[in-house]
């Protein structure tokens, strides 16, 4: 019994796996096969802008999106990561208590779980109130609510995991917090590039809280105060478009954003091997 | 025994922060004169506080919350608990290497030259100079002089723990402190180290933990005996081995309790 119990678990897993995994392949291939077909026949559309008629089927690409999409995403996940690192340097030190930073972890918690339209909505009702329309900044700032709680967890997570002794070390050799810090940072690296490359996913993949904020232009982003658009969103418009050519672009703009995300993963993959190899394995 | 030269301590208590009322006392009532340029070792079974008293010397325990001291340390003079004190100033002069020996994340040049670095502003040559004396101090520059800019994390654990020694020594402290520092090595590397310490206590005043009743006996010229937070019996080795005044380090030293 308890050997048919062991081969019923070892099938389930690998039922579970291949599930996962063609399910995965699948969207994957949809997704570039007819990003690229589209993007095949018409190259132009990933380098230029779009055209006046450009929602009708007419001329004009989503570089646009591109560009919005990169001057958002950078400059949130930049700025969730330095906030990431403070709060979780802040979580385990002594100016914390163990149970401030077990509340203080239940709210991140909260925030990482809390559906990403909510935070679009709160930075429209600031936008509201001081009388502004959707622009780059505001994007920028849904961003930030949508990535902190992502990396703060793993930023956290990563620093609890790096041995007690190492702190010990530094501070014994006379370092200051600051320069303990940078040590117990340097020796997190990889997990913390792996929390930022979770953010900077999320960032890229999410239109809900940006797609208030933002003001959907179908121009390039000229400033901090300009609207400006991205991939997500031009996705959602262009797939809800009755013209097929429009549709097309959506696969197309999918595609592109597989792409970045692809690059991402293989960089954030090469930095990590980089960095844990000063690590010490248990 | 003249107190600037070694550390001496007075009445010094530790509680540790309890859930309950009441908090813990780790370490009651220490009265100790710790002599300059010798190895001084503190034996005792687990849970006597041994590790507490010796990082109660750099005051390494004011790194977590919860800890309260009262009492005085002194070390060239000064109170190291007077809240004037400067921290980093104390930890220079005062170093310790750990049980587990934890290389900083980088190479091995730089685990060596980081704590030099920082205190002062060296350039290349005085860097190199200072990793190839300390290196060769510790009895590793012959082993790593072709790769030392290879991961410090690739060295076996008896050399990252020479390793640690040459770290705490880089900085020219005046205190070595050293937690059990061969219990998680191979009895090679453990006898390297051993003899590592021997040597290094010309310069060096060394406060050395440990469990081991041999280790204290080869190595200590001065013994602490703790039992649950207290003295028990301080004094010269042959001393304290061959004619134990108090009746718990005989029972002790005989392994009646551990």
């Amino acid at each position: 019994m308890r050997y048919l119990e062991e081969k019923i678990v070892k099938i389930l897993m690998i039922c579970s796996i291949l599930a996962v995994l063609g399910s995965l392949l699948f969207i994957l291939f949809i997704t570039i096969s007819r990003g690229w077909i589209s993007i095949n026949e018409n190259p132009g559309i990933i380098f230029t802008t779009p055209g006046p008629r450009y929602l009708l089927g007419g001329e004009g690409g989503f570089f646009h999106a591109i560009a919005g999409s990169l001057y958002m995403v950078v400059p949130s996940t930049i700025i969730s990561l330095i906030l990431a690192c403070l709060i979780a340097l802040f979580l385990q030190s002594e100016y914390s208590s163990k149970r401030i930073s077990e509340i203080i972890r239940l709210f991140i918690d909260i925030l990482w779980g809390t559906p990403s339209i909510i935070y679009g909505l709160f930075v429209l009702t600031i936008l509201i109130s001081f009388h502004r329309r959707g622009c780059l900044l505001a994007g920028i700032v849904a961003l930030i609510f949508l990535e902190l709680p992502i990396i703060t967890r793993y930023v956290d997570e990563s620093i609890s995991s790096t041995p007690k002794e190492l702190k010990e070390i530094a501070y014994s050799m006379g370092l200051t917090r600051v320069e303990v810090s940078k040590i117990i940072l340097k020796y997190s690296s990889s997990g913390i590039i792996a929390g930022s490359l979770i953010g900077l996913g999320r960032a890229f993949g999410d239109a809900a809280s940006i797609i208030f904020t933002t003001g959907a232009a179908s121009t390039m982003p000229k400033g901090l105060l300009s609207s400006c658009t991205a991939l997500p969103v031009v996705i959602f418009q262009q797939a809800n478009s009755f013209y097929p050519s429009v549709r097309d672009h959506a696969y197309a703009a999918a595609f592109i954003l597989i792409i970045i995300i692809l690059i991402l993963s293989i960089t954030s993959r090469l930095l990590q091997k980089k960095f844990s190899k000063y690590t010490v394995g248990d | 025994m003249q107190e600037n030269n070694g550390i001496v301590i007075r009445n010094l208590n530790i509680y540790y922060k309890n859930n309950s009322k009441n908090d813990f006392t780790a370490l009651h009532n220490i009265n100790l004169d710790i002599p300059k340029n010798q190895i001084t070792a503190i034996m005792g079974p687990s849970g006597s506080g041994k590790t507490t008293l010796l990082k109660s010397l750099n005051r390494l325990h004011s790194i977590n919350n919860g800890v309260k001291v009262n009492g005085q340390v002194i070390i060239d003079g000064e109170d190291i608990y007077h809240p004037m004190h400067l921290l980093p100033e104390l930890r220079r002069k005062v170093g310790l290497i750990s049980q587990k020996p934890i290389p900083l994340p980088t190479s091995i040049y730089e685990n060596v030259a980081y704590g030099p670095k920082i205190h002062n502003r060296l350039n290349r040559k005085e860097s190199d100079a200072i990793v190839e004396k300390t290196l060769k101090k510790v009895n590793l520059w012959e082993e790593v002089k072709e790769r030392l800019n290879q991961p410090a994390a690739d060295l076996s654990v008896g050399q990252q723990q020479r390793l640690s020694i040459a770290r705490a020594i880089s900085i020219n402290p005046d205190i070595l402190l050293c937690d059990e520092i061969t219990s998680a090595l191979d009895p090679i590397s453990s006898e390297k180290v051993e003899h590592l310490l021997l040597s290094l206590k010309e310069e060096y005043t060394i406060v050395l933990v440990s469990h081991m009743l041999r280790q204290v006996k080869r190595l200590g010229d001065y013994v602490i005996f703790l039992y649950m937070g207290k003295v028990i019996e301080q004094g010269n080795m042959g001393e304290l081995f061959n004619s134990p005044r108090n009746k718990i380090t005989q029972q002790y030293i005989k392994g009646v309790i551990s």
